[in-house]
Order: structure tokens, then C-alpha cells, then sequence
């Protein structure tokens, strides 16, 4: 169906087929739309042959890593006598992305599937579905699915009347970015400040509460069932770029563009042909200037790079880019570069959990260099500091957020370099006129 | 956690607020206690129910004050400062007192190219809210920014209480705030 526009014919909705569908909300609903064979089917199955059956369909972690999923759950060593535990990565914060809030508003129980199929695969008993706390309507909507499953049988002590436990839970997160780092996720889940923790030890040694724990992304939970559905070759050969990235991916767009929402294609897909054909290209009168692809955290490209790219995982990479959650971000000729990097990085500053210095001061400077060159009072110095201040703040910290920030920051001004130069030279204010940083930014 | 728009609600004058005498949550027996204890059950370790009791506090007291710390912390077995770090990180928590209906507009980058910030000032402007993270004189309403809500195709989103309104222009502000019970 899609949502908010319909499915365009050279979408392939898998995940997103029934989104829009109030009726694919409910137990019922989602029974006659094939729901629960998948999981009726593989609670029957030993835990290892699920494995083996995912880690060859080449699936790939869809939050913005890419670790294919597979040999993840291959680390959790069945029998070992320890508990285990499968987080849901539901903390989608990433600027642009917005595809797990789709899922969990219109299909709540591909979701629970997913993650009753992932427990039992890595031998978990409990599953926990970590939902950003302002996602307020998906928290209903799962709550609410999860209720019927239970009511059901379909998860709980006697899941589908295997006998075997597996208990799925929301928990809800109360408003940070950072606990969609999966360690930092475990701590919040375990009531504590949503810190990063060091790895080693990885989650799948001492993960949720010490114990062996894999972390999955929504899009990549909702995806298992179909594979086991329609098996491991089926989600390879729909990809135009298998065997490394294989299946369809959902992509966000948004930011000045004719139709932004989120649209699923295969691997491989032409993104010059997504962006013009299926998101509908610029808004009139307008043309496309620059992209952040993958969630605000990936290298800034230019239009001419996007138009080249493959979308798949290496295709980005080539460009200079990264895949990352699929997010893509849109800035058109009436945008001011400078103006949106700044505010990208005020993000980083505000989202910072303060644990290492490279990231708090490194943030926070960078954000006050970049305001003070959008404020017209930038030097060219400014634009080498900030190249120094990326460079030790990239792989110094116990997480990525302080390389995050670097990368589109660093890449835009590389890109970009005329536009902050003008500021410089104050031969120009900013296309889009000053004061229009933050109105709270005092 | 402390650079960065979101100004966290403060209330003018607020003093008063902190004199009234807490009233407990969880008392023996309250439907809140049951609920508390069915997800204490959901982990093996009491600690991790301390978010979703916190929730709860702010759902049935509005924001959490340093007594209801202290009573959250009694209730999982865990000190008042323990908690009191934990309020502090998160940004939906409330630290004092907010208006009857908490605004939050998203201005993150995707929703600054669709005009987020002319949406930010049509909420000050209507609801008469002198400055973000500022109650209006009336209680009724506390605007403020907030870092992306994750509806970034729907720009400018807008979260009022439990509710994501999409699509936000200046111009719906009025309707908006008018539908507001």
C-alpha cells in the first residue's frame, strides 16, 4: 500500500507492503496477511539451521552498521548454560530516519514475529523491544499487538504451543540519542545513565545484564520472517547486488524534496533513478545541492556524487559516503551549507553523553565555530580548527557519536568550501538570512 | 547533556510548587504499586524498572521532584542521587513543573529546511510563552525545541503531550493549540 504516498511500481514492498493498512494491525489482520507462519514454522526448527538459513540469505543489519545478521547470532553459544537475551534496537534518533516508526505504527506484529524467530535463534527466553520515548503512537501500537499475541499464545510461556518461553517486552526510553548505541541501550535498559560501555567485552560475551545479548535493529527483525517465508535464495535474488548486499532496504527521505516519506527498494537500485523518479525530484523551481544518505552521521556528498551511487552498502562507500540507516537527507540551492552543518552538529552537541573529552568539548567547539561562521564572524583559521578538532575526534572515543559529528561536518566543508569562504570574506550573508540559528540558542 | 536548544522547562517563580508536600505514587495497594511490581517481574533485576517507574511518577504527578527520587529509589532499592543521575540524563524528564500541555517542535536539520523555526515562533507567539522552555502565565502550556523526533518525512513535527502531530506550519499553530482540551 505504502504510507504517506502509494507504493510506487518500482518500489518492492516487502516490509512495507501493508503500511498504511489499519487491518494489518491487529492479530487477525495480520494472520490473514501470512502472519506467524514464519515464527509457527521455525520454533520447529533447531536454533542453529534458522542461523544458518539468515546467514545465507546475506541480510545485513539495517540500523547502520551492516554486520550481517547471521553470523551475529552465530556468536551466541546455544547451551552454554547461561541466560540470553535479544534487544531490539526501536531508539531510531537518527536525523532523517524515520522507517522503524512505520513499522511499529502499521505492522507491530512483523516486528513481534521478528523478534520471537531472533530469541529463539540465539536461545533467548526474553526479548526487549527499546522504543525511544517520544515515539509515543508506535509504543501504543506495540504495546497494544503485544497484548493480543499474548492473549493469543503466541509468545509467553507456551510459545504456539511448542513449549518453549519466549517473552517479549517494550521498554520505553525517556529521550537520548545515544542510547541507540547498542551498549549504551543495555545500560539504559538496566536503569542506569545511557552511557557507552567499552568493548570488549562485546555484547555477545557480556552483554544485558552481564549476559551473552544481541542487539538487532527493527528493519532487520521485521525481515526475518520473510526469509524463512520465502527463503534464503528468494531475499539474494531480488537484490541487484548480491551476494554482498542482498534483500530490499527501506530508505527515509526527507528535506526538500517533492515527495519525501519512505519508499523500499532493492539492493542495488539506481539512486539517481530513486531520487528523481520515485521521490519525485526538487520542489519546483528548485535543484538538488547536496545529500547526507545514511542518517545525519555519514559524509556529506554532493548531487553529482548521489547521482552515480548504487544503493547498496559498498555503493555509498565508493562515493565517499556510507549506506549507514538509510536516512536520506535532502539540501536544495536555497539551502545554506554552513547553516545546516552548524545545526547538525549543535545535534551532536546536545546528544553528547559527555563521557569522553575528545566528544563533549570536541562537539560543542565545533558547534561554536560553526555558529560563529554562520554569525559572519568566521575566520579561514576557524575551518582548520575544525579539520583538527575532527581529526582528534574520530576513533579516540568509546563510541562513534564523536565521529559522527566530524563526518558531514568535515566532508561538507570540503564540498562546500565556496559557501563558507563567502561567509568568511562577508561578501555574502548566508542564503537564508541570519538571525535563524536556534531560537534557544543562548 | 547540557549544550544545545532544548532549554530545559523552568518555571518563573516555581519556589511555590516545590513546597507542596509530596503525595506518594506507590503506596501499598495502589493499581500503580501492581503495575510497578508486574514489570519488576519482566527482569531479573529490580534496577531496570527504574525508567519505566519514573514514567509512571511523571505520568501521574506531571514531573518528578526530589521526593519522588527518593521514593522511586526506595521502591528499586537504589539511592535518591542514583536517581536523581538518571532524571538528569534523560531530556523527557521533568525536572519542575511544565504547563497542562507540553509543545515540543522538532528543528533538527530536516526540519529546519522545511521552516521549523518560524513553527518554533509561531507556538511562542500563540500560546503566550515569553521564551522557550518558559511557562505561559496561564499553566497551560511550555513550548520547547526538541533534538529530531524521528518524523523527519513529516516535517515539521510537532509533540504535544502523547500526541505527534505531522505536517506543522505556522499557519495550523492556531488550529492546533485551539483543539487542545
Amino acid at each position: 500500500m505504502g504510507y504517506p504516498h502509494k507504493s510506487h511500481p518500482r518500489e518492492t514492498p516487502v516490509l512495507s507492503k501493508h503500511f498504511g493498512d489499519p487491518e494489518a494491525r491487529s492479530l487477525e489482520g495480520w494472520k490473514a496477511r501470512g502472519g506467524y507462519k514464519a515464527l509457527a514454522q521455525a520454533l520447529h526448527m533447531e536454533p542453529t539451521a534458522i542461523v544458518d538459513i539468515v546467514k545465507a540469505s546475506g541480510l545485513r543489519g539495517r540500523g547502520g552498521a551492516g554486520f550481517p545478521t547471521g553470523l551475529k547470532w552465530s556468536f551466541m553459544k546455544i547451551g552454554d548454560g547461561k541466560e540470553h537475551y535479544l534487544c531490539c534496537n526501536a531508539d531510531e534518533s537518527e536525523p532523517g530516519t524515520f522507517k522503524d516508526r512505520e513499522i511499529m505504527r502499521w505492522t507491530p506484529h512483523a516486528l513481534i514475529e521478528g523478534c520471537a524467530v531472533g530469541a529463539y535463534a540465539i536461545g533467548a527466553e526474553t526479548a526487549y523491544i527499546y522504543i525511544r520515548g517520544e515515539f509515543t503512537e508506535p509504543i501504543r501500537v506495540m504495546e497494544q499487538a503485544l497484548v493480543e499475541a499474548r492473549a493469543a499464545g503466541i509468545i509467553g510461556k507456551n510459545a504456539m504451543g511448542s513449549g518453549k518461553t519466549i517473552d517479549v517486552w517494550v521498554h520505553k526510553g525517556a529521550g537520548a540519542y545515544i542510547c541507540g548505541e547498542e551498549t549504551a541501550l543495555m545500560n539504559s535498559l538496566e536503569g542506569k545513565r545511557g552511557n557507552p560501555r567499552i568493548k570488549p567485552p562485546f555484547p555477545a560475551v557480556s552483554g544485558l545484564f552481564g549476559k551473552p545479548t544481541t542487539i538487532n535493529n527493527v528493519e532487520t527483525l521485521a525481515a526475518v520472517p520473510h526469509i524463512l517465508n520465502n527463503g534464503a535464495e528468494w531475499y539474494k535474488a531480488m537484490s541487484l547486488s548480491s551476494p554482498k548486499s542482498s534483500g530490499s532496504k527501506l530508505f527515509s527521505v526527507c528535506g526538500n524534496v517533492a515527495k519525501p516519506g519512505n519508499y523500499e527498494v532493492v539492493m542495488g537500485f539506481s539512486f539517481k533513478e530513486f531520487l528523481y523518479d520515485l521521490c519525485g525530484g526538487p520542489l519546483p523551481g528548485r535543484k538538488f545541492k547536496a545529500l547526507i544518505p545514511g542518517g545525519s552521521s555519514v559524509p556529506t556528498i554532493t548531487i553529482e556524487e548521489a547521482e552515480a551511487i548504487k544503493m547498496d552498502y559498498e555503493g555509498f562507500v565508493e562515493q565517499g559516503t556510507m549506506l549507514g540507516s538509510g536516512g536520506v537527507i535532502i539540501f536544495d540551492d536555497a539551502q545554506s551549507m554552513p547553516r545546516q552543518l552548524a545545526r547538525i552538529a549543535r545535534f551532536y552537541a546536545h546528544e553528547s553523553c559527555a563521557q569522553c573529552t575528545q566528544c563533549r568539548e570536541g562537539t560543542a567547539w565545533m558547534t561554536k565555530i560553526l555558529e560563529r561562521i554562520v554569525a559572519g564572524q568566521g575566520t579561514y583559521e576557524d575551518l582548520d580548527t575544525i579539520f583538527e578538532l575532527s581529526e582528534a575526534m574520530t576513533g579516540k572515543t568509546i563510541c562513534v557519536l564523536s565521529d559522527s559529528c566530524g563526518a558531514p561536518v568535515v566532508s561538507g566543508i570540503n564540498k562546500f568550501r565556496g559557501e563558507f569562504e563567502a561567509l568568511i570574506k562577508g561578501r555574502r550573508s548566508s542564503t537564508v538570512a541570519m538571525p535563524g540559528m536556534p531560537v534557544g540558542a543562548r | 547533556m547540557s549544550h544545545g536548544p532544548s532549554a530545559p522547562a523552568r518555571t518563573p517563580g516555581g519556589a511555590q510548587a516545590h513546597h507542596e508536600p509530596y503525595v506518594p505514587v506507590f503506596t501499598d495497594g495502589s493499581a500503580r504499586t501492581a503495575e510497578l511490581h508486574d514489570i519488576i517481574s519482566r527482569y531479573p533485576e529490580k534496577r531496570a524498572a527504574l525508567l519505566p517507574a519514573l514514567w509512571m511518577v511523571q505520568q501521574e504527578r506531571g514531573w518528578i521532584s526530589e521526593d519522588a527520587m527518593r521514593e522511586v529509589g526506595d521502591e528499586l532499592g537504589c539511592t535518591a542521587a542514583y536517581v536523581k543521575g538518571v532524571v538528569t540524563f534523560y531530556t523527557m524528564y521533568h525536572q519542575h513543573p511544565v504547563g497542562k500541555h507540553f509543545i515540543q517542535v522538532c528543528t533538527t536539520s530536516p526540519c529546519l529546511c522545511a521552516g521549523a523555526d518560524d513553527v518554533v515562533k509561531a507556538f511562542l507567539e500563540h500560546t503566550g510563552c515569553k521564551e522557550l522552555g518558559l511557562t505561559s502565565p496561564d499553566g497551560k502550556y511550555t513550548v520547547i525545541e526538541v533534538e529530531c523526533l524521528g518524523a523527519c518525512g513529516f516535517a515539521t513535527p510537532v509533540q504535544i503531550n502523547e500526541d505527534c502531530v505531522e505536517n506543522v506550519t505556522p499557519a495550523k499553530v492556531p488550529e492546533i493549540l485551539a483543539g487542545l482540551t
